[in-house]
């Protein structure tokens, strides 16, 4: 497939405005756009099956078809740039090379849900990204794009960066919004879903910078074109984000036709193994989904295709895993990630992700006892389904898939009281955790 | 008393008796320039919310001192209109705002699964070995404060470490020791910066 988001990514001044009307058809998709009615743009998007990008999939025409319309209230979109799920970084690359294209996805989405003003909300580590942002929005307000009275069709429309400051809770759509408002980043009880009551209590459509990148081309091209691209229901280009043990990690675009095995294996991709050492497993969606195994790797790295296979595509941020990896230390690392950044609002994930990393540190150690494979199954469980948002499952799942896939190597540890991973094989691990 | 009748309830954990206020500091005020940028972002939300605009009034506070004061808390309080323990609320939650003093470069070495497996670990190690210092420490000179955070979404460059607001990518923990004398001598110049800047090569 033609790369449709990052044609030019890694060619010189890529983000400039310049280059962008010269060599993408800049700003055509928000000229077109204008001239239709915003609800033919909305159809337009249900019709591409464009699925939102961030992490749930959810359609988004039907996302911006549910923001309220009869209301005096002015509306908003939030774009979630935050991008903290460890093992994505597609955000990054759009934002710092593409950043009109966001802007004019932004644009078009605040035409169609009548919206007059986008927060992009950017997460405070990329301090880098947000200069180049801030310059290309001040470019496009200058040519006209942005403002007042666009392209002379009497749309209005302002786009401001929000920078946060160091919390993954706020990629949750109503956390991200209680941040843009000034306050922690915790979520809100839902219902009322952001599309009747979000920022500042008016409707707000709370979208991921891909997805909002995806809907020029969509408004330009058509929806049959994009939904072409893809299988059904999974239609558009894709960019997945390779990490882990590979020769070429990175951010690649692809169809969602492309199996795991291509883009681990693939000369495009990421060309294989480091070392040439032996798979072991890949997280494909990003930290918060279950493990695949070697068996898994023909399934089409689709929403749907993934999720029959018994992961989720996630934020399609694949960590690949060689045979070096001691799974119990590896549930460990991530329940110390979830530990820090749960925001402690709800009590089973905020008290629950500590113990688990207690245990889990218990048995890494080897001071672990049968007793514990149980109680760290039990811990999880209570806590999947009981937080106010998908953090309380996201924290859990990491223990209950190696407990699920590699039982036997908490067992192990437990009875050799030691990580039983070949002493040149622990060489290679973090010292830290052994 | 635990909850739970096999863990014990975490000693380190907070308790409202062994709370620490934040140091009260010298008196605080934006300089004019930093009014300005201020006033200019406040007008970006609607008139009723400058609430909105705390994380960039505290961000300008932090660069002005180097780390966020009780008696900035109660600047930024009155320049957004609320009180002041809303603020001290907000800058407890977000982990980029200091409420110590810090060193001139705060080396943020992500330790999440990606860095982790290419060795974030032992950057870590190699980096507490060369300045003398635990994680979460400054170095005597006050040069450089080490700090371990969590994903910061550059896995493909992994490990990443964050200075200040630059990036240093790919730093191997064979490398940590001669890049902490790097940045004696060079400075910002010691920083690979973010493999995006093709312009820069």
């Amino acid at each position: 497939m033609e790369p449709v988001l990052t044609t030019h990514v890694r060619k010189p001044n890529s983000f400039t405005l310049d280059f962008y009307v010269k060599n993408a058809r800049g700003y055509e998709g928000l000229r077109k756009a204008v001239t239709l009615k915003p609800n033919d743009i909305i159809e337009q998007v249900k019709a591409s099956g464009l699925r939102g990008r961030g992490g749930a999939g959810f359609p988004t025409g039907l996302k911006w078809q549910f923001v309220l319309k009869d209301t005096p209230k002015p509306k908003y979109i939030a774009c979630n740039a935050d991008e903290s799920e460890p093992g994505t970084f597609k955000d990054h690359v759009l934002m710092e090379r593409n950043p009109h294209l966001l802007i004019e996805g932004c644009a078009i989405g605040c035409y169609a849900i009548g919206a007059k003003v986008a927060y992009i909300y950017i997460r405070g580590e990329f301090y880098h990204v947000q200069e180049t942002l801030e310059r290309a929005i001040d470019e496009a307000y200058r040519a006209g794009f942005l403002g007042k009275n666009i392209f002379g069709s009497g749309f209005d429309c302002d786009v401001y960066v929000h920078r946060g400051a160091g919390a993954y809770e706020a990629g949750e759509e109503t956390a991200l919004i209680e941040s843009l408002e000034g306050k922690r980043a915790q979520p809100r009880i839902k219902p009322p879903f952001p599309a009747v009551a979000g920022l500042y209590q008016c409707p707000t459509a709370v979208n991921n910078v891909e997805t909002l990148c995806n809907v020029p081309p969509i408004v330009l091209n058509g929806p049959e074109w994009f939904a072409s691209l893809g299988p059904e229901k999974n239609g558009g280009p894709k960019l997945y984000c390779i990490s882990g043990h590979v020769k070429r990690p990175g951010v690649y675009e692809a169809s969602m036709h492309t199996t795991l095995r291509e883009l681990i294996y693939g000369e495009q991709f990421a060309q294989g193994m480091l070392g040439e050492r032996k798979f072991k497993a890949i997280i494909p969606g990003g930290s918060s989904v279950p493990l695949l195994l070697d068996q898994h790797l023909d399934t089409p790295a689709s929403f749907d295709h993934i999720q029959k296979a018994g992961s989720l595509l996630g934020s399609a941020g694949l960590i690949v895993l060689d045979d070096s990896v001691c799974m119990v230390w590896l549930a460990m690392n991530l329940l110390h990630f979830y530990r820090h950044e749960s925001c402690g609002k709800c009590t089973p994930c905020r008290e629950g992700g500590d113990w688990l990393y207690k245990l889990l540190q218990r048995v890494e150690r080897g001071e672990g006892q049968t007793k514990d494979i149980d109680l760290l199954f039990g811990v999880a469980s209570n806590i999947v389904g009981k937080t106010l948002c998908a953090f309380g499952d996201a924290a859990a799942t990491p223990v209950l898939t190696t407990l699920n896939l590699f039982r036997h190597e908490f067992e192990a540890h437990i009875r050799e009281g030691r990580c039983t991973l070949p002493a040149e094989w622990r060489g290679r691990q973090p010292a830290l955790a052994h | 008393m635990s909850f739970h009748p096999q863990m014990e309830y975490a000693p380190a954990r907070f308790h409202k008796s062994e709370r620490k206020l934040a140091e009260a500091g010298e008196p605080f005020t934006y300089t004019p320039e930093n009014q300005a940028k201020f006033n200019e972002n406040v007008a970006r939300y609607p008139p009723d919310q400058r609430k909105s605009a705390i994380l960039f009034a505290l961000y300008l506070a932090q660069q002005q001192q180097g780390y966020i004061t009780g008696a900035a808390m109660r600047y930024v309080a009155t320049q957004i209109d609320c009180t002041p323990a809303e603020v001290e609320d907000v800058v407890s939650y977000y982990t980029l705002f200091y409420t110590k003093p810090v060193g001139k470069y705060v080396l943020n070495v992500c330790r999440t699964l990606s860095c982790a497996l290419l060795g974030a670990e032992r950057v870590t190690e190699q980096l507490c070995e060369k300045l003398g210092i635990h994680p979460g420490e400054n170095t005597a000179d006050g040069e450089f404060t080490l700090i371990e955070v969590e994903c910061l979404g550059a896995c493909d460059r992994a490990p990443v470490v964050m200075v200040n607001d630059d990036w240093h990518e790919r730093l191997s923990p064979d490398q940590a020791s001669a890049f902490v004398d790097d940045i004696r001598k060079r400075g910002r110049a010691a920083f690979t910066g973010c493999h995006l800047h093709v312009e820069k090569k």
